[in-house]
């Protein structure tokens, strides 16, 4: 069980011969993790692990799923404004466009709560929340925010302590812009070595939900560190703390550095605060994988902890490939799976669906060639969004049919059918897998490359 | 205040696409339809068998992991589960819980079988086993919970104090 650390603040030294009156007192202030930081500097506390602080947030969200509920509560309140029209956004992803009329209508309720409250309104086909909110540059480094989804701690890995809430919390922070939190224990996970070629950051956070189970990080933060985070795009940090809540983690906590801030160039009007760990913070647990070792990885059915190497399940059958989501469908991801299926041809008895997960990817992705790579291959493109991710529509699988997904969750009935069996692998993956119809591992398109 | 009702028990990692599918969650905001729906991924009797004589639903460890759908709390509320005990609780399920006015509650259920009779007097702090003939402690709210839950829920604390009022 990983252990409470709470350090007095403080220690006296007293008695001291030499020590004038006011030189007295000795500091010595244990050092604070990212998000001890960040709490302390959002709560005007100094706070530690385990202390309850309400906080200010610097921006609240909520999607089509989920903002509903919150604008009913927002009314049991009696609430009619929320804190600051520029701090919240409502999104519609998880079922866009409307497959069906109450979804219409919960749409509709959405528009409506946005020219009532002023609130930015995110309409269908936008993309999906989690590449949204840090595309548009609403939150920056520094920042705390909550989101009414549960992989609202995405943006960990742009430094910003972000988590999901359900809605009567959301509601409570657009109508007041401040929530309560227990202040987390944080785990270091430090990946080194270097990445082999043809493994990618969905590999390395597979590894770890295989590692240390979908338990294994409750109500606690992440801190990735290592060469191997540090060499990553943001594109790809982001795969790795979107899947923090997979391990029950309440952040997924990266530094922000020199792409980081190379990557806010251009993003919004505000300044980015990045906050570093001080060197003795207190970590609860320490974890280090060694990534130099890593193939790709498979999480099998039904649960993300389920972990396997991906020679284990080489040559499974599958009817359905997927690639898109908050994990896996920024424009890295799409050039990934595009190098691959460039001049090929998806099998003919599985299906290709690829979600962008904005507007604005989509466009860079056609740009770049992209989409007309995928497409000839074979892939079907649906609308930016959350896509088949959570059942709603854009290809609900048949019974008894494996899928091989780019997402993060692969429970039974998550993309709608109880009766069929999600894999979920790297954008790679998914796309040498499709060529075959079964199961495979990418290396072999990765031969001769350096990592 | 005790409640005593029977045990329906499953097993760990329980997750909130399980205790309501997102292919029900997402199309209206009516919790009384949906609430017919509740837990059917593992149980598709699951409302046929509480919801007339209510019940508690007994779980391993880390219940109510995965996404932060409220409608979670609210169909098994919606489904007369008169409490949730489990050995550990996923965070923003826990917290959704509290908000929404659905006990949770943390202690060794091992020591409870399906179909046992139980009676939980939360205010109290006891858990009884009615069938086996024992005492079952378990750990009282944290107090900012308590305190939440004293006002009757999170919006009901907002429209008391005007804000966020807790220590």
């Amino acid at each position: 069980m990983p252990y409470t650390v709470h350090l007095p603040r403080t220690f006296s030294a007293r008695g001291g011969m030499l020590c004038e009156p006011d030189r007295e007192r000795v500091s010595v202030i244990p050092g604070k993790t990212i998000a001890e930081k960040i709490f302390s500097a959002h709560s005007g506390t100094d706070a530690y692990a385990g202390d309850i602080v309400v906080a200010n947030v610097d921006f609240v969200m909520g999607q089509d799923g989920t903002t509903p509920l919150a604008i009913r509560a927002l009314e049991n309140m009696g609430v009619d404004r929320v804190f600051d029209p520029a701090k919240v956004a409502v999104v519609m992803d998880h079922s866009s466009p409307s497959p069906i009329e109450g979804v219409s209508a919960l749409h509709t309720m959405m528009r409506e709560f946005g020219k009532k409250t002023g609130a930015k309104v995110y309409d269908v086909g936008c993309g999906v929340c989690h590449q949204l909110i840090p595309e548009a540059g609403h939150v920056v480094p520094g920042d705390l925010m909550v989101g009414c989804d549960s992989h609202t701690c995405t943006y960990g890995a742009v430094n910003v302590f972000s988590t999901g809430v359900g809605s009567t919390d959301g509601a409570a922070a657009m109508a007041s812009g401040k929530l309560w939190f227990k202040v987390p224990d944080t785990m270091k996970v430090t990946y080194s070595g270097e990445m082999q070629p043809g493994v990618f950051s969905k590999d390395l956070i597979l590894a770890l939900a295989g590692e240390i189970g979908v338990d294994g990080a409750t109500y606690m933060a992440l801190e990735f560190h290592g060469p191997v985070i540090d060499a990553l795009s943001v594109d790809a940090r982001m795969t790795i703390s979107n899947m923090a809540i997979e391990v029950g983690a309440k952040a997924g906590l990266m530094r922000a550095d020199a792409t980081t801030l190379a990557w806010y160039e251009g993003r919004g009007s505000r300044t980015p605060q990045p906050v570093d760990p001080d060197a003795d913070a207190v970590y609860a647990e320490e974890i280090t994988l060694d990534a130099s070792a890593l193939g790709p990885q498979i999480a099998k059915p039904h649960a993300v902890g389920n972990v396997s190497p991906v020679e284990e399940v080489a040559g499974t059958p599958i009817a359905q490939g997927f690639i898109g989501t908050c994990t896996n469908g920024r424009l890295e991801d799409l050039k990934i799976a595009a190098d691959i299926l460039r001049g090929r041809k998806v099998h003919p008895d599985v299906r290709l669906i690829v979600a962008p997960a904005s507007k604005q990817i989509f466009l860079d992705a056609m740009e770049a060639g992209y989409i007309r790579d995928l497409v000839e291959a074979g892939a079907i493109l649906v609308a930016p969004g959350c896509g088949p991710c959570v059942g709603t529509h854009n290809g609900v699988p048949s019974d008894g049919e494996n899928v091989i997904s780019t997402a993060n969750r692969n429970f039974k009935g998550r993309m709608g059918n109880s009766n069929a069996f999600i894999y979920l692998g790297s954008p790679a993956t998914v796309a040498a897998s499709v060529i075959e119809g079964a199961i495979t591992d990418p290396r072999k398109y990765f031969t001769g490359q350096g990592a | 205040m005790a409640i005593t009702a029977k045990a329906f028990k499953y097993g760990d990692d329980i997750n909130t696409d399980y205790i309501i599918s997102g292919k029900y969650k997402f199309k209206s905001n009516d919790m009384a339809a949906m609430s017919v729906h509740a837990m059917e991924e593992l149980d598709p009797r699951y409302y046929e068998k509480v919801s007339p004589q209510g019940g508690f639903l007994v779980a391993g460890s880390n219940f109510g992991m995965g996404s932060s759908r409220e409608q979670a709390p609210l169909v098994l509320i919606g489904s007369n589960t008169k409490a949730v005990l489990a050995k550990s609780f996923a965070r923003i399920f826990y917290r959704n819980a509290i908000n929404t006015g659905l006990p949770v509650v943390e202690c060794d259920t091992d020591l409870i079988d399906d179909g046992d009779d139980l009676e939980l007097d939360l205010e109290g702090g006891v858990l009884k086993n009615l069938t086996q003939g024992t005492e079952i402690p378990f750990a009282p709210l944290p107090p900012v919970m308590a305190q939440l839950l004293a006002d009757g829920g999170l919006v009901e604390h907002f429209k008391k104090h005007g804000g966020f009022a807790v220590s």
